[in-house]
């Protein structure tokens, strides 16, 4: 698996002395990151979605100001940009935390009891459907409407890896199992 | 063979034979055949959207389709009503009215509005299906445009009108489904988005969604002000427009009876923009006379119209030294009524009251330009549109009709057919060139006509002989237009001496606060009523004027000259289209960093700012001097001429490069770093 995502800077700004260091160093790779994105689609309004798609993935969101950016490197009107960020459940323009879980409630799943387990993430981390973020960015639960994995329903998601056959309890306990792994770190 | 070809395909509505004759779609060809087909979403000027579902006619062997998408075949034959059709709409029209704010007598579209029509035809009587919809905040920001987002169908009609007719694209569809809106971007306000005020999205809009800001009550409270002396200028589109709203045909010359209901509806003095409009063509005459002798700042672009304005200064800030410093009429009425009016009335300046009557909802904005404040006081206190006078009509109680015709005020309100032509598209350059003509032939202009600039074409060009010189001029109107030509300036690919620029298709006669029309041939008959009013005026140049030459004799002094120069000339600066949008890209904890702020604007990307912002941040990574200094990426610093732009904290450094401004970053750090 590849590499988490470096934490955010909220995170990372208190927790050591050379922090700014790393997050300014962080952020500048991102901003080159995005001009490099920006550069190699030819600055093509046509491509705004794979531009958009790539600039996510290092942003892990998408930031106002670098929507800003792209809308006037691709020379599109910042509404339009907006419009497209905005239609696809894809891309998202509030951060997200560390570890996205993914809790599939279609049909298989749903029949399989997912409600449950969405009822014990979201009751473990203190989240609501309008609150899917912990505050300490770390977590974000959210449901999506088929993972494609029905004969494993009902699955969770965490980045990348997925997780057959869940009951609230089993859910709980990989929650629990990154804690501890984090406060280890 | 030859008879075939001769013979127009025809096609079969409601059993009856209609020709095809380059209509591009059945909508059109229905509308040929006098059937009225409900619509929204359809605008001949706008590109085919086919969201409202309510164009749907039955066309034998493909079954019920929207007219506006289907492209006319020889002998097709289709119905326009059937009770199923009939059912659709009605349904169609049901679902929107679900979810739709039903303030009907208080929104100020109620009678104009094309959803209350089309309910009314289509005999909704009930709408059962449950509001699902949540309560939006209505934007106000605007000085210009009132947005509600509760009562908007979705047509996308201002949507498409902002990005193609006008190439700005300040709103747009966002979000998804029952979530789905039309907003600026990232649900900004209006106001701090890249608008230019023009509200041909207003003049689009089928419901009360989008309407002009008003000034009505504003303007009653100081007409009931005992102290306030109020007065009135009245622009020339507004008085070949007023009528329609009581029965007469647009183009209609109202001039009369619209003077006598302001009157009596209050106003103390009644005045015309056509006059400062001839005082327009005396400054900016003289300013192009003065550029063509000089071959400086050519062409000279026309400032008049307060959306081109704003849109120049956001898209072409390297074109600004090229727009007319005169003032707009508007303005220039402001200034110069605030400049003679407290003697000649005898009235304190802080009671003198100027309201503006103008087609326009643009105007509201330049206003409220801190340009055009003095000591606080604007030129102009209230920018009222041709709809809110009509409205003030109706709630005085005056019947319209049965007015005497009165005359407007003098001096202010006197004024040759040269000013009056300024509301159409074509009108400004033809009153300069009346004037230019003889300034420099030094021979009385028999003919005063210039029907090589008059036209409805979105893009004109002429050359104009005027004695041995000749004038090469450029008219545009509509802004996707505008930009196109500008462009084509600025890149040095077009060359004129004069371009006049109007935002909105039509010209003035075409703004936003115009009566609402469903007469799409509205624009060109006001311009027609205008021309007619030129004819039957006296005198058709504005440097026979009379009263503008006592203007200059007894107040002004010289055209052009040092007063002239204060009172009716003004400045532009470039702005960012979206304010409040700097980009951090390297933030710093500590108090007091060197702040580095990069433009990464287009003209500054062109120059190679991002190489500059790339270097810089190598620098400071490669130095270790995370904290000591911020990073920020800016969009105009308002100085596109001297790409690229860099800010070392306070300073500016133009051309900048990544040399520049290291030396400025060091020199700014120097203390901060001098005990390590």
């Amino acid at each position: 698996m590849n590499t988490a995502p470096a934490a955010p800077e909220a995170i990372t700004a208190t927790a050591a002395p050379s922090a700014p260091a790393e997050a300014g160093a962080e952020r500048t790779r991102k901003f080159e990151k995005c001009v490099e994105v920006l550069n190699r689609y030819h600055r093509n309004p046509a491509k705004l979605i794979p531009i958009l798609q790539e600039i996510q993935e290092s942003y892990r969101y998408l930031p106002e100001e670098v929507l800003v950016f792209v809308a006037t490197s691709v020379g599109l009107p910042p509404a339009r940009v907006f419009g497209v960020a905005t239609f696809y459940a894809h891309f998202t323009l509030k951060p997200k935390g560390k570890y996205v879980i993914r809790l599939c409630d279609g049909t298989a799943c749903h029949v399989r009891a997912s409600q449950p387990i969405l009822d014990a993430l979201r009751g473990r981390l203190s989240l609501t459907a309008t609150e899917q973020t912990t505050p300490d960015m770390l977590f974000t639960v959210e449901t999506v409407s088929c993972l494609g994995a029905c004969g494993l329903a009902p699955v969770v998601v965490i980045n990348e890896d997925v997780h057959g056959q869940m009951t609230p309890e089993t859910a709980v306990a990989l929650v629990d199992e990154i804690c501890t792994k984090e406060q280890g770190a | 063979m030859e008879q075939k070809t001769d013979q127009k395909p025809t096609v079969l509505v409601d059993g009856r034979e209609v020709t095809i004759d380059g209509e591009r779609n059945l909508l059109e060809l229905c509308r040929k055949a006098n059937i009225d087909i409900p619509t929204f979403c359809y605008h001949s000027n706008l590109s085919v959207y086919g969201a409202c579902r309510l164009c749907l006619v039955d066309v034998k062997g493909r079954g019920v389709v929207t007219s506006c998408t289907t492209i006319p075949e020889a002998g097709m034959e289709f119905k326009t009503t059937t009770g199923e059709i009939r059912e659709m709409r009605k349904i169609a029209v049901e679902l929107l009215l679900a979810n739709h704010d039903m303030d009907c007598p208080t929104c100020p579209k109620s009678t104009t509005c094309k959803l209350q029509d089309l309910a009314r035809k289509l005999g909704v009587r009930e709408v059962r299906f449950r509001k699902t919809n949540r309560v939006e905040p209505i934007d106000r920001s605007s000085p210009s445009i009132e947005r509600n987002p509760n009562r908007c169908v979705l047509c996308g009609d201002c949507v498409r009108m902002c990005d193609e007719v006008q190439s700005i694209g300040a709103i747009d569809f966002a979000y998804r489904g029952s979530e789905c809106s039309v907003v600026p971007a990232f649900g900004k306000d209006l106001n701090t988005v890249e608008c230019v005020h023009c509200g041909q999205c207003v003049a689009v809009c089928p419901t009360g969604a989008l309407t002009p800001r008003s000034e009505i009550d504003a303007v009653w409270a100081d007409i009931d002000n005992p102290k306030k002396v109020v007065v009135a200028q009245v622009a020339p589109a507004v008085r070949v427009a007023f009528g329609e709203q009581f029965g007469l045909a647009p183009g209609a010359a109202a001039t009369g009876r619209m003077v006598a209901a302001l009157r009596r509806m209050g106003f103390d003095q009644v005045y015309d923009t056509s006059f400062a409009a001839d005082l327009t063509v005396i400054e900016e005459g003289h300013e192009l006379l003065g550029r063509m002798a000089s071959g400086e700042k050519l062409p000279i672009f026309t400032s008049c119209c307060p959306a081109w304005v704003k849109f120049s200064e956001q898209y072409f800030p390297e074109l600004l030294p090229n727009l007319s410093s005169c003032k707009s009429p508007q303005e220039m009425f402001g200034s110069l009524a605030r400049y003679i009016l407290p003697k000649q009335l005898g009235v304190a300046p802080e009671d003198l009251v100027i309201v503006s009557i103008m087609p326009c909802t643009a105007k509201k904005f330049e206003a409220k330009r801190p340009e055009f404040q003095h000591d606080n006081i604007p030129g102009v206190d209230h920018v009222l549109t041709t709809q809110e006078l009509i409205t003030m009509t109706d709630a005085a109680g005056l019947n319209f009709p049965s007015l005497e015709p009165e005359s407007f005020d003098m001096p202010l309100g006197f004024k040759t057919g040269a000013g009056v032509i300024f509301g159409s598209s074509g009108g400004v350059t033809e009153a300069v060139l009346r004037f230019a003509a003889e300034k420099v032939t030094g021979k009385p202009l028999t003919q005063v006509e210039f029907h090589e600039v008059r036209g409805n074409e979105g893009i004109r060009e002429a050359t104009v002989a005027l004695g041995e010189a000749s004038v090469r001029v450029a008219i545009v109107h509509g802004l996707a237009n505008a930009r196109a030509l500008a462009e084509r300036v600025r890149d040095g690919h077009a060359h004129y001496d004069v371009v006049e620029v109007m935002a909105c298709p039509g010209g003035c006669v075409g703004g936003a606060g115009q009566p609402v029309s469903n007469d799409p041939g509205a624009r060109a008959q006001r311009a027609k009523g205008l021309y007619e009013a030129d004819r039957t005026t006296d005198l058709h140049k504005s440097q026979d004027n009379p009263m503008i030459r006592e203007m200059y004799e007894t107040w002004l002094g010289e055209p052009g000259g040092p007063l002239a120069h204060e009172l009716l000339h003004t400045h532009y600066a470039s702005r960012k289209r979206i304010t409040d949008s700097d980009f951090t890209v390297l933030p710093s904890a500590e108090k007091r960093p060197v702040c580095v702020s990069v433009c990464v604007g287009t003209n500054c990307y062109l120059k190679g700012s991002q190489e500059i912002l790339s270097k810089v941040l190598n620098h400071v990574e490669t130095n270790h001097l995370h904290g000591a200094v911020e990073v920020k990426g800016t969009f105009c610093f308002e100085n596109c001429g001297q790409a690229p732009n860099v800010a070392v904290n306070n300073q500016l450094i133009e051309s900048a490069t990544f040399e520049k401004v290291m030396e400025a970053v060091n020199e700014a750090s120097c203390p901060a770093k001098s005990p390590a």
